[in-house]
């Protein structure tokens, strides 16, 4: 029986179970619910959200007073023009990347062990844009024209400029939000139902009842309903590749030294699953013990995603690699000079920071007992965030303030109200994500009974204790 | 036998028969011999998309897919329709010497509202497909149905069926492994 309880084998002939405990579906429901229903959240529950408030707070504290001020209370000057605004921005839609990889590209390549962990790799998604959203909205100086990103008829007579990047970014990142809300949105209908049956006071009911729609598992429903969830799927999958290469281009158009390359897409792709992968862990293994979610977010699902954290930490490693080859085989004096500087110049404590962080702490990961042991992970993964941080630092900072002519050079320092921003930016995050925890169902109750083994609609009549046996479990 | 949860309504006012399942092989083949009996005003409901139960239940394709793809094209049309109107025909500017419209300029943006165009369009189907927001329905007044969501199993044959007859219905549905039957008013 002990064995059961662990499915971290390698063993490719025994199917792993996704679902540990014995559990059927109505334990499933039960542990999962409970979490959305008590009167009242632990004590830890109201620190940490009375902290994240706070931050929170700080943050439209500095927001205000940039508005009231202007931008001259950040740090930025000639020649570095963006810095921290637009290294957060970076760094959150980086953030928001693995949610939808968990939710769409998984669920094409039938990874079933996704449904443990999709509901909340997409609330976190939808919390790092609406926080990246933030930066491009605030940075521009003249925060009252910002609709003029949008292409709306006005009375000058003027429309945006279809050529540049940035506008693409509008575009991407403005879909990319809808279309995961929607996404994440469809997804929770079927549980909001769960919850609208097992409520037992009447604003419960009324509440959890109107957002449910009326949801009731009719099966000529759900045929539909799959179809849009493979359709949306389908999308979110180019969509996300898109969002972070569009991201890229912003820089690799440009004719800045160590930005305008090719390898700019694939690399910030990666580099946004690497980091989206880490702030899931980072989420998913105190949650997992505080709320009593080992048997549904097993040592399994934080094994794969350590699994996946290595593989996209070794195309990092390889990309700040290539960088180095092309700026020297590519034979431009100023990209060779960029780089050389990236290395050794007056930032590269940042740089060392960032190749530590992201290319070497993510080798431990070869170990097995560390990729089990949740917590000295989520270690790792707080040094991958901050070393992809940093990477945006490195990319945009470094390229920015020595490039073509020495006489223009320049150092960049941010100022209080930057780093009391970006503190802030981390606030509003959890502030969302707390209030989802209380809420919310944050594991997909129907889809993970889906893949457990009693949900085989093929499977001879039930006898008890099966489902608790180590190969039964549907993958397909 | 149990006995019938709530007294039969006025066959005027009846909307159908429920009869509850322990788990989706039971409601699988129940609606196997549903189907086989050849009603047509009927559904199953899972707490979770059950595989093979469309098929079992004899349901046809979906044509909600074709409708999304007429939105992408929608949306890949009006984003490259915008692009040439508003940059290369009303509003003309030179930039960084680049062309007023170019096509490879044009798709980033052309792909996006392809994506965005699909899936509302997706989104919206959904509800549209399932006429859902629909926050009254005849099974809600069964107290057992809340487990529908939760972890049993559910099918209804409804009056309003062409072949509907109270006696055969339930003799069908009790024949199929269904128990707690209960005959629901509209």
């Amino acid at each position: 029986m002990a064995e059961a309880w662990d499915n971290t084998s390698d063993d490719p002939t025994r199917r792993a179970p996704l679902v540990l405990g014995a559990a059927d579906f109505g334990s499933v429901t039960q542990k999962v619910a409970q979490l959305a229903e008590r009167p009242k959240p632990p004590r830890a529950w109201y620190i940490a959200f009375g902290v994240s408030l706070a931050l929170t707070g700080l943050l439209g504290a500095m927001i205000l007073y940039l508005f009231t001020t202007g931008v001259g209370v950040w740090g930025l000057n000639s020649p570095v023009g963006w810095a921290f605004d637009i290294i957060n921005f970076v760094f959150w839609v980086g953030i928001g990347h693995a949610g939808t990889l968990i939710s769409a590209i998984l669920f094409l390549f039938r990874q079933s062990w996704r449904t443990g962990i999709n509901r909340f790799a997409e609330a976190m998604t939808i919390f790092a844009v609406i926080c990246a959203g933030i930066f491009p909205g605030i940075h521009v100086g003249r925060v009252w024209l910002i609709y003029w990103v949008f292409p709306l008829p006005n009375q000058m007579n003027m429309w945006p400029n279809f050529r540049s990047p940035l506008l693409w970014d509008v575009f991407a990142v403005s879909t990319y939000f809808t279309v995961s809300l929607l996404f994440w949105y469809m997804g929770m209908i079927p549980d909001l139902a769960t919850l609208r049956d097992r409520a037992t006071s009447r604003v419960r009911q009324l509440v959890y009842g109107m957002l449910a729609v009326g949801w009731r598992g009719s099966n000529r429903h759900w045929q539909n309903y799959e179809r849009v969830y493979l359709i949306l799927a389908a999308l979110a999958t180019p969509l996300v590749l898109s969002v972070h290469s569009v991201v890229s281009f912003d820089f690799a158009t440009s004719m800045v030294p160590g930005w305008h390359t090719t390898i700019f897409p694939p690399y910030f792709v990666a580099g946004a699953i690497f980091c989206g992968f880490a702030m899931v862990l980072l989420l998913a293994v105190p949650a997992r013990q505080w709320f009593g979610l080992e048997d549904l977010i097993t040592l399994r699902h934080l094994e794969n995603m350590n699994k996946i954290m290595l593989a996209t930490g070794m195309i990092i490693g390889y990309a700040y690699f290539i960088e180095f080859f092309i700026a020297w085989y590519g034979g431009n004096a100023y990209e060779h000079f960029a780089f050389v500087n990236r290395a050794l110049g007056p930032y590269a404590w940042s740089y060392w920071i960032m190749v530590s962080c992201n290319v070497i702490a993510p080798q431990l990961f070869w170990s097995k007992r560390i990729r089990t042991s949740p917590w000295v992970a989520w270690g790792v993964c707080v040094f991958i965030n901050i070393g992809m941080w940093f990477e945006r630092f490195v990319i945009i900072v470094t390229s920015l303030s020595r490039d073509y002519l020495p006489s223009s050079w320049g150092v960049y320092k941010p100022t209080w109200v930057e780093l009391c921003t970006l503190l802030g930016s981390f606030g509003l995050f959890f502030t969302l994500f707390l209030l989802f925890v209380r809420f919310v169902p944050m594991v997909a109750m129907a889809e993970v009974k889906a893949v457990m083994p009693q949900a085989d609609a093929h499977a001879p009549e039930p006898t008890p204790g099966r489902h608790a046996h180590p190969i039964a479990s549907r993958g397909d | 036998m149990d006995a019938p949860a709530r007294p039969m309504p006025p066959r005027r006012a009846l909307w159908g028969v429920l009869a509850e399942f322990d788990s989706a092989a039971a409601l699988t083949r129940a609606a196997q011999q549903v189907r086989d009996a050849g009603y047509t005003r009927w559904d199953c409901y899972s707490p979770f998309p059950v595989h093979g139960l469309d098929r079992a239940m004899g349901l046809s394709d979906t044509r909600l897919p074709w409708v999304v793809l007429s939105a992408g094209i929608t949306g890949a049309a009006s984003a490259i329709l915008m692009q040439w109107w508003m940059n290369g025909v009303d509003y003309r500017f030179v930039i960084s010497g680049k062309p007023f419209f170019g096509l490879p300029a044009s798709i980033p943006i052309a792909f996006e509202l392809t994506v965005l165009f699909s899936a509302i369009t997706a989104f919206l189907c959904m509800f549209a497909f399932n006429r859902l927001p629909q926050l009254y329905h005849p099974t809600f007044r069964s107290e057992r149905f809340r487990r529908a969501t939760n972890d049993r199993f559910f099918l209804a044959v409804e009056a309003a069926d062409p072949r509907f007859d109270v006696e055969q219905a339930e003799a069908l549905l009790r024949e199929a492994g269904g128990t707690h039957l209960e005959w629901l008013e509209d």
